[in-house]
């Protein structure tokens, strides 16, 4: 019992490693792999369209610090109201998040 | 492609490949920390989502340091939020018995998975920083370095923790066994 075993060996049988499921490892995968497309491609199709422009040489810098945070504080809300409304898919959720952060992103920088 | 893509792309391999080598680290911790799968799902998902959003100032500050702790940390804190929010305290029973699998002949093997839900239990009822401690180093296999970084504190105050954790432990259990 544990009094004459190695109380080491005993927390180290017991605290075993966790593999997550599945299901989460897809779920999360996803996720992560569309946000970070989707952030690039807007980020992208926004920038060729604003250097055409002289007046917007010196923006995209600031674009990357606005857009970035705001896609931030966005996925965090939209990963909250996932937590709330589970029937709610993360993907959708934070394709969304993405999508509200772009056209932000162009409204605030007359775009 | 402008070079600010070009780095932005850059980031999110680099957070792809943090996600990938430590979400059964994350996954672990949070599990043994609330108990229970579905809400640890929930909070590994928390801690990856807030994780990529500071993950550039992070590298850049880590000066090439691993970025475990980092992770780590967000998900503790997360965690005490998780309490916090719902007035809620770790769960005595892990509900997932698999996690009790020593390698134990036959004839022990029963005694050995009583010993070892004791040890579980005896872990869910430390103070949370004992507790926490405990899990990092014997789940996570993270060296005194690596958790005093996830928890904040000195390395000396880390080892002294973690010594502090296991002597209560051994005590609590000696205690059960005698009553």
């Amino acid at each position: 019992m544990p009094d004459v075993m190695d109380m080491e060996a005993l927390l180290r049988s017991a605290l075993v490693p966790v593999e997550p499921s599945e299901g989460l490892s897809d779920r999360l995968e996803r996720g992560l792999s569309d946000l970070t497309d989707l952030a690039a491609d807007e980020l992208a199709e926004w920038e060729l369209s604003a250097m055409r422009d002289p007046r917007n040489w010196a923006r995209p810098a600031a674009a990357v610090v606005v857009g970035g945070t705001a896609a931030g504080a966005l996925v965090l809300v939209r990963a909250r109201q996932q937590h709330k409304k589970r029937q709610v898919t993360g993907i959708r959720a934070l394709e969304r998040g993405i999508r509200d952060v772009a056209e932000d992103m162009q409204k605030r920088l007359g775009h | 492609m402008l070079p600010h893509t070009t780095e932005k792309r850059r980031l999110d391999g680099d957070f792809t490949e943090l996600y990938r080598t430590h979400l059964r680290d994350v996954y672990s911790y949070a599990y043994y920390r609330i108990g229970n799968h579905h809400d640890a799902e929930d909070l590994t998902e928390q801690t990856f989502l807030q994780a990529y959003r500071h993950f550039e100032r992070a590298q850049r500050e880590s000066d090439g340091r691993p970025l475990r702790p980092w992770l780590i940390r967000i998900a503790h804190n997360l965690a005490a939020n998780y309490y916090r929010d719902r007035s809620r305290r770790p769960q005595t029973q892990l509900e997932d018995a698999s996690v009790v699998s020593a390698p134990y002949g036959t004839e022990e093997l029963a005694e050995g998975r009583e010993a070892l839900k004791e040890v579980l239990t005896g872990v869910s009822k430390l103070p949370d920083d004992r507790r926490e401690a405990l899990i990092m180093r014997f789940a996570l296999d993270m060296d005194n370095r690596e958790i005093a970084r996830a928890l904040g504190r000195t390395e000396g105050a880390t080892k002294v923790l973690l010594h502090r954790a296991i002597k209560q432990l051994e005590q609590g259990l000696s205690e059960d066994t005698d009553a």
